[in-house]
């Protein structure tokens, strides 16, 4: 009886993993994308997708930045991966660096904004849009304390702001990376260290993704956030007693991106993804999330996003911070994490 | 025959380690190469090393992991001794209660916790005056959560340590006069001391090597296990990773040490002349102190519940149960849910006679000293790995383009084979420490009979164990539920679990989602741990009898 049961259930398990690793059978090509996209963009940008394209189906495996890069090294030698849509250029760079992207020029490819795409030809990969560090800003609790709203970057480091500011860690995030870039490409090195110094001293903690330290601002944990526009506009969006602040010296910015990964199974349906991602469908779905597009007119716009947005992206030299990527974040943790327990 | 009964054993036992030396210590042996890789892959000697003790906030948070693991042993044990006392040494009533409300943290993934502190003493929490000023980001945070979280592992085992004791001792104590508090320093705790020492080698290693809690209660204090991930994800450095990851296997090995001291100076309790202890005392003072304790755990997972189904938290408190809709947050959806039914049940069969058997082998066959001692050690490893570690070395070990097992990639199979791997030292722990309080007469008596010792294995250990087993299954049912790190790196789209569905939600910063998502495996787990305890009771009536 008990052996019957025990077999019964091995059965079971095994049909089930079965199940399970082979799908359901179909005749459509399933591309496997890797992505760091938000949750809310993945259905409807597939759903886009796949409408053009009716014989393939996209499987997402998503992840934030860090981690979508971290398994794609560790798959090097067995990629699971075909396609990346949604991933941060700099972490693409990185990945080209490695030889692991199968460099892949879209047919549309001069629609893309210069800026927005790799220099080389055929390029390695191509922007789909851009987001950029802002500052969120909870005005329900900042009354409460008595805080005045920042208007700057400079402005966080006055001592009022002492143990009220969170952002997310440059070492884990790629929002606050960009954000710390951002400042020592716009301040210059020796300005933008003193510049973070100062920062440091009001810091109440250093968060690991990049979102959330809006979402701690919009739940009022804390007053003041460093995090990416996007998630600020669409807490406000959601009812929060927030504000986006753009600081007037320019802001960090990043490039969201596709690309083709080399060794993938699925080289021409990554491709017909690739031509289909610089569409004008494409670009209309990204601007709901993100207005400001590597392929320009858009059609579409997020709501209360700030209208002047991309006047304040700083200068940002995406060769220039791959390059440095690992002595910024080496000097950084050794200034500001080494002290950790002191706070 | 004589030949038969020496190499039968040490097939089994050699398989046993052959399946750890090939899921376990391959792994960490690929995790191993990598520390003395750049990240090209090119060997560069202990360049890595360097990097580690020359990295002030590496040094910083091998510090702060250390106070954090012994303040949390230190609380947890002496919060669960008095419970798992009042369980097993008093008459007090309600003990069935008590003993699964000791088990609801296990129930929740410790994102739970640390999410609920957030709700209750955050910045903007409800009881945040309670804090007087202080910050719940940091020590005192990660303390609290890590309290909680790891209470039923201390409960389980010293539960089980507690359970048998001969009522000759005390009589004979008390016929010479000895008082109560004199009876327990002299017979009860020594008699408890392994299962006290390998509760706190559980409780320490867990809270050493957890890294959801840090993460979302961290703040400004790292620790071993956020390095870890900060190196591997935000760095993409496996060499200093992996570095760090080994430098959480150094407080195991003393844990081990430990554990092997104690079960040298053990002896069982339970001889085939004893006669089983029954207590006697009330215990009203017991129901006050568990009854206290069960309000507190479960406080933390109504706070959690609370915030599933308001609307946004702390500004439209408008019950909704919008955070269930997982497809809104989540691209697997509910999917992710029946992913972790599957593969909770899995490692809980497979688990179990993996664990059991093991421990089986290792505390009953003769002789085989040595290969028995590799067993031991490599079953109690798992405990100190982080599971992101051990999921890195799963890729690294099956990755190899050589690996003859190289098609388990991407399947559920490898999810199945990493958890119970992962989970496999607290099965063992518990199933040896029931085994050791079984005589070795049994065997004995059984060879002379010339019974073989499959049969006395089934008809006598297994019984006698089966209070063990049930909760070694349920644990790794349990557990695999809310096991997140060890699979967070080895999931694939068709077998994302949910407890990775949980920790994507709430690295997003949709708190209420995820907590939501806590909810429905804390509900699944709890039905399937009701089940348990009236199949528990069904089988008791027929194979404990003997206890009493």
């Amino acid at each position: 009886m008990k052996m019957r049961l025990m077999a019964t259930v091995a059965a079971a398990l095994v049909l089930a993993g079965g199940w399970a690793s082979f799908g359901i059978a179909g005749a459509a090509t399933r591309l496997t994308v890797y992505t760091a996209l938000e949750t809310e963009q993945l259905a409807p940008y597939k759903k886009a997708f796949e409408a053009d394209n009716p014989d393939i189906e996209i499987r997402w495996v998503r992840d934030s930045n860090g981690v979508i890069t971290a398994k794609l090294l560790a798959e090097r030698n067995n990629p699971q991966a075909d396609a990346i849509w949604g991933v941060a250029a700099s972490s693409l760079l990185l990945l080209e660096k490695q030889g692991l992207l199968d460099p892949y020029a879209p047919k549309d490819v001069g629609a893309v904004k210069a800026a927005f795409r790799d220099t080389a030809t055929p390029p390695a990969w191509v922007g789909m849009d851009a987001w950029m560090a802002a500052i969120c800003f909870n005005s329900e609790e900042a009354k409460k304390k008595g805080l005045p709203k920042p208007k700057s970057w400079a402005d966080l480091t006055s001592a009022i702001y002492k143990d009220q500011i969170v952002m997310p860690s440059p070492a884990s995030s790629g929002t606050g990376f960009l954000a710390v870039s951002g400042w020592l490409q716009m301040m210059g090195d020796g300005p933008g260290w003193a510049f973070m110094d100062k920062l440091d001293a009001n810091m109440a903690a250093y968060i690991h993704s990049g979102s959330k330290p809006c979402k701690m601002v919009a739940a009022g944990e804390y007053p003041v956030g460093i995090s990416m526009e996007y998630a600020g506009v669409q807490q406000q969006n959601e009812g929060a007693p927030i504000e986006v602040i753009l600081p007037p010296e320019g802001t960090g910015w990043e490039i969201e991106a596709t690309a083709i990964v080399k060794g993938g199974h699925n080289e021409e349906a990554a491709r017909r993804l690739a031509d289909w991602a610089v569409s004008a469908k494409a670009r209309d779905q990204y601007a709901r999330f993100y207005p400001i597009t590597a392929v320009p007119g858009a059609k579409t716009q997020l709501a209360n996003y700030p209208a002047d947005a991309e006047s304040h992206l700083g200068r940002n030299d995406f060769a220039w911070a791959a390059a440095n990527r690992d002595a910024i974040l080496a000097k950084w943790t050794a200034r500001y994490q080494g002290k950790a327990e002191d706070h | 025959m004589i030949t038969s009964f020496r190499w039968k054993p040490a097939l089994l036992l050699g398989g046993w380690a052959a399946f750890l030396l090939v899921f376990l210590a391959g792994p960490l042996g690929a995790l191993l190469v990598k520390c003395f890789e750049d990240r090209y892959g090119n060997w560069i000697g202990a360049g890595n090393f360097t990097a580690f003790v020359s990295a002030p906030n590496l040094i910083g948070a091998t510090r702060n992991s250390l106070t954090i693991a012994s303040l949390t042993t230190l609380i947890t044990l002496a919060l669960a001794f008095p419970f798992a006392f009042g369980l097993t040494r008093s008459a007090m009533p309600g003990k069935a209660l008590f003993r699964a409300i000791a088990q609801v943290p296990l129930l929740a993934p410790s994102l739970l916790p640390a999410l609920s502190l957030v709700y209750l003493f955050g910045n903007k929490g409800l009881l945040r005056d309670v804090m007087m000023g202080h910050s719940l980001y940091g020590p005192l945070g990660i303390v609290i959560a890590s309290v909680f979280a790891f209470f039923p592992q201390a409960v389980l085992i010293l539960t089980i340590a507690l359970s048998v004791s001969d009522a000759r001792l005390y009589e004979a104590a008390r016929a010479l006069g000895a008082g109560p508090v004199r009876r327990f320093f002299t017979i009860t705790l020594p008699g408890a001391q392994y299962g006290l020492v390998s509760a706190a080698s559980v409780v320490f290693t867990c809270a050493l090597s957890d890294f959801g809690i840090p993460m979302v209660l961290g703040g400004h204090y790292p620790v071993l296990a956020t390095e870890v991930f900060e190196q591997v994800v935000g760095l993409q450095d496996f060499g200093v990773g992996s570095v760090v990851g080994l430098a959480l296997l150094l407080p195991v090995s003393l844990a081990l040490w430990a554990e092997n001291w104690s079960a040298g100076r053990q002896k069982a309790l339970l001889s085939a002349r004893s006669v089983l202890y029954r207590p006697t005392s009330p215990g009203t003072g017991f129901v006050a102190y568990c009854g206290l304790i069960g309000v507190l755990l479960l406080g933390i997972v109504a706070m959690g519940a609370f915030v599933s189904l308001i609307t946004f938290w702390p500004y439209n408190l408008h019950p909704t149960l919008k955070n269930y809709d997982f497809g809104h947050f989540d691209e697997a959806g509910w999917g992710s849910f029946g992913n972790s039914l599957i593969l909770a049940a899995g490692t809980a069969f497979f688990g179990t006679i993996l664990t059991f058997g093991g421990a089986y082998l290792t505390e009953k066959l003769p002789g085989l000293a040595g290969l028995k001692r590799l067993v031991r050690g490599l079953a109690m490893l798992p405990l100190g790995v982080p599971g992101m570690v051990l999921g890195l070395g799963y890729i690294f070990f099956f990755d190899r383009p050589g690996n003859p097992l190289h098609g388990l990639y991407g399947t559920l199979a490898i999810l199945l084979i990493c958890t119970c791997v992962h989970l496999y030292s607290v099965g063992h722990l518990t199933a040896a420490t029931a085994l050791k309080q079984l005589d070795a007469d049994y065997e004995a008596v059984s060879a002379s009979l010339k019974v073989s010792a499959w049969r006395t294995f089934s008809r006598v250990t297994v019984p006698l164990c089966l209070p063990a087993i049930l909760d070694i299954a349920i644990y790794l049912f349990v557990t695999a539920m809310t096991t997140v790190s060890a699979v967070v790196f080895l999931y694939s789209p068709d077998t994302k679990p949910a407890s990775v569905a949980i920790l994507n939600m709430d690295e997003s910063g949709t708190v209420a989602a995820a907590a939501a998502l806590c909810m429905v495996i804390f509900t699944s787990s709890a039905v399937v741990r009701l089940l348990h305890i009236l199949v528990e009771r069904a089988l008791l009536k027929r194979t404990q009898a003997w206890r009493g």
